[in-house]
């Protein structure tokens, strides 16, 4: 059965789907997108624009990486923690990761409980997956620290080889950490106005779905950054 | 289960403006933060346009000014430039058309996030203001040309490099999130807002414009982001992306490792985009001017869409253009000239379009009309050189001569700034209800227009006798001829007469605010949804209790069997003046 939507006039449209329905939606009247509501494209719009900045970052990088005269430092000794005097490589990064999925997990149920209606259970799943965003900033801020204070590693140089490595690796895990922080705030405002009950009046929880593209979209980012960092 | 779509939310909810306050100041109506937007944009250009004639004075009548040295001659180029493309032209086209048009043309009762679209034009004037306080700090604004190349932008020696350079970059960010802001808000409704009846192929042309462009701002701009982000690093922490090892002054300089030419690629993939975000709604504005003015449709509507969309696409591929001297692999120079001619392909079917909507139709010379046709003109000539530029082999001598400031003002400097005039002349008895003066728009207009060829078209041959550009003197020279300075001086003269000019365009518009004509809601007998509002000028809200509903695209104008030379887009087929004959673009599927 072909998908249907009600317009606000009470008109019944049908969907086409595939590239039919494309073309028709982009050539119909009122809205490119038919399901979507404004604030959804508008993230999506924001997203992209977002993964053009991203990518300008991780292009600069590699460049720069490729272009300076010195050794860059091996990652996987910088990365590690050493526990009971064995150094084990990359160990914080992929906790780091593994809470920053594991977050996008509770955000997509947080989602599927806003469709249902279910205030209680979208708050507490938006506020767990805030907590993950907090744990992930505080661990990166860890990070940080060590590399500072331990390894000598400043934005504009470090002991073990490239200057450049510190410059882009504050530069855009700081500007990833920024994005995870605006949106524990992001997320934590949006769960307190589900909880105190601010979109009953409309009966419409896109909102929390719209937070969600973000917090996916940092996510996906992370995994990106974690390759070309961590692992090259 | 089958997903059950929600109903669509027909008007989005409009925060009524309760005092004087939010009426005016924190107002959340695009037609007011259009204004707003329009008139800070036109400040600061003032303020560019005046460094632009201390600039001129120093090259026609050199030495005899001595508040004019090197330094501030430097600073005088880059903030001119820097302000006229992006403060000026990007904001006044999206920020102020863009805001004033989109929701107007689009059948729409404001943008879709207003009160995003309110921080943007704030967030907007915060860039301008740090932009301005930087004329003021130790040392003066930057002066390192607009492109802001390192090394050199924030090396001892280079005026303005240590605290003009850090506000020119924090102006920049400032600006980028504020633009994000408004942009975000114009795509989204265009796509997501229209009338009923509103597709998007039969949206004016103006509306087309800003929002590809729109669209490659959005692209564009996060690339300049990260080169400011980057290079002010560079400047405060010391890190070295962009900076290789250097010897300056006889010191070595803490940084290397850095890639000089990375900024360029970075700048230069913003950098060309932007011209077309300054030239697509341009283009789009002035198609409506010239079809609204010859009384005829515009001619190959879909040709124009399309050459719009390929435009845009193409202008993410032709960036290292501007690179052709930088050292860059030679290679590169094949692909990016190919590219750079392909992209007058797409143009020139508007070029030619924009002509055959001229040919035979009922034109009237009125003052849009005028700056509508001088662009085409100054278009084409500027469009020409841009050919001889793209080649490597003729760019490569033609590089840094003033044959380039030549081409670039004739092309994105006065044929955007004509398009703004004209615009100005059509829609200022949609903003305030009264006409503006004909008399001194005509004479605005033409020393306007003689005027820029006055001083662009010498720009040629002294760029062919290999008058270099960003030279604060060609004093000492043998190779250039005498006749480049006397050239030099009648171009001084001609610029202080467009300048002074352009007093009475000011003076026009604040003159016919209280003084000039009542145009009554649509003098131009114009098709478009803006001339078809309850009230003129428009009250917040724009159409009354109903939207309008859209039967027809935005040209129909002189169809044949009807009883007036124009259909508005409102009218319904079934009306008697419609004389039974559909024009275009009501033929197909559509309710009625």
């Amino acid at each position: 059965m072909a998908n249907q939507m009600v317009t606000a006039s009470g008109d019944v449209v049908a969907l086409e789907p595939g590239l039919k329905g494309v073309t028709a939606d982009w050539s119909s009247d009122q809205r490119a997108f038919k399901n979507v509501p404004w604030g959804k494209a508008m993230m999506w719009i924001f997203l992209v624009s977002d993964t053009f900045i991203f990518s300008c970052f991780l292009v600069s990088y590699m460049t720069v990486r490729i272009s300076t005269t010195v050794p860059w430092p091996i990652p996987s000794e910088v990365f590690a923690l050493s526990f009971g005097g064995e150094p084990i490589p990359l160990i914080l990064i992929a906790i780091m990761t593994f809470i920053l999925i594991s977050s996008s997990g509770t955000m997509a149920m947080a989602v599927n409980f806003g469709y249902r209606r279910d205030r209680k259970k979208t708050a507490a799943l938006m506020i767990v997956t805030a907590l993950f965003g907090v744990a992930f900033v505080s661990m990166q801020a860890f990070e940080w620290t060590k590399l500072i204070f331990e390894e000598g590693v400043r934005p504009w140089g470090n002991p073990m080889g490239a200057a450049q490595f510190g410059s882009t690796f504050f530069m855009i895990t700081g500007f990833h950490g920024l994005h995870v922080s605006v949106g524990v705030i992001y997320l934590t405002t949006v769960a307190i106005k589900v909880l105190k009950g601010d979109y009953e009046a409309r009966g419409n929880y896109q909102i929390v779905e719209i937070t969600g593209l973000y917090w996916h979209f940092v996510d996906l980012v992370w995994v990106f950054i974690f390759a070309l960092f961590y692992l090259w | 289960m089958a997903y059950v779509a929600p109903a669509e939310v027909d008007d989005i909810e409009l925060h009524d403006p309760q005092s004087f306050i939010t009426k005016y100041i924190w107002s959340q109506d695009h037609k007011v933060i259009a204004l707003q937007y329009a008139a800070t944009a036109i400040g600061i250009g003032l303020v560019a346009l005046v460094l632009s004639l201390l600039m001129r004075l120093q090259l026609g009548f050199p030495g005899t000014f001595s508040f004019i040295d090197p330094s501030s001659y430097y600073q005088f180029v880059t903030m001119h430039g820097m302000i006229m493309v992006i403060y000026l032209l990007t904001a006044l086209f999206l920020g102020g058309f863009g805001n004033y048009l989109i929701p107007l043309m689009c059948g729409a009762r404001d943008m879709v996030f207003p009160y995003v679209n309110m921080l943007s034009y704030w967030l907007y004037l915060v860039a301008v203001l740090v932009l301005v306080a930087s004329f003021f700090v130790p040392g003066g604004p930057t002066g390192a040309g607009w492109t802001l190349y390192p090394p050199q932008v924030i090396l001892q020696g280079t005026p303005g490099h240590d605290w003009g350079i850090i506000l020119m970059l924090v102006s920049l960010i400032i600006f980028i999130v504020a633009f994000t802001m408004g942009g975000l808000n114009y795509v989204t409704t265009v796509l997501q807002a229209r009338t009923r009846g509103m597709t998007l192929m039969r949206m004016p042309l103006s509306v087309w414009g800003i929002f590809m462009a729109t669209i490659l701002a959005l692209l564009a701009f996060p690339a300049l982001f990260v080169s400011a982000v980057m290079l002010l690093l560079d400047r405060t922490l010391g890190t070295s992306f962009f900076m290789p090892a250097i010897i300056s002054m006889g010191e070595t300089l803490d940084y290397g490792g850095g890639n000089p030419l990375l900024f360029q690629h970075l700048f230069w993939f913003f950098g060309h985009p932007e011209v077309y975000i300054v030239a697509l709604p341009a283009f789009g504005i002035v198609s409506d001017l010239l079809s609204v003015h010859a009384r005829k449709n515009i001619f190959g509507y879909r040709m124009m869409v399309w050459a719009i969309v390929a435009i845009g696409v193409l202008s993410f591929v032709v960036w290292a253009h501007h690179m052709y001297v930088s050292g860059m692999n030679p290679l590169f120079g094949f692909f990016f000239a190919t590219t750079t001619l392909i992209i007058a392909v797409p143009t020139a079917i508007k070029v030619y379009n924009w002509v055959l909507t001229l040919w035979r139709g009922d034109i009237h010379l009125t003052v849009p009309m005028l700056f509508a046709i001088a662009f085409i003109l100054t278009f084409v000539v500027g469009g020409l050189t841009g050919l001889f530029l793209g080649n490597v082999v003729v760019d490569v001598p033609l590089s840094d001569t003033y044959f380039v400031v030549a081409h670039f003002h004739m092309v994105m400097g006065v044929a955007p700034i004509l398009v703004v005039f004209g615009a100005i002349y059509h829609w200022y008895p949609k903003i305030t209800g009264r006409m503006l003066n004909d008399a001194m728009g005509k004479f605005h207009f033409w020393v306007t227009f003689l005027g820029t060829y006055a001083i662009y078209f010498p720009m040629h041959y002294l760029g062919f006798v290999g008058v270099p550009r960003r030279y604060y003197s060609i004093e000492g020279t043998d190779f250039i001829p005498a006749s480049a300075v006397t050239l030099n001086q009648s171009i001084t003269i001609a610029a202080f007469i467009v300048g002074v000019v352009q007093i009475l365009f000011i003076y026009n518009l604040i003159w016919s605010y209280f003084k000039g004509k009542p145009s009554g809601p649509n003098p131009w007998k114009a098709t478009s949804l803006e001339w078809q509002t309850p009230q003129t000028p428009p009250v917040h809200g724009n159409w009354g209790p109903n939207r309008p509903l859209v039967y027809r695209w935005a040209y129909d104008y002189s169809v044949p069997g009807a009883a007036q030379d124009y259909l508005p887009q409102t009218m319904s087929p079934d009306d008697p003046i419609v004389g039974g004959h559909l024009g275009r673009g009501d033929e197909k599927d559509h309710h009625s």
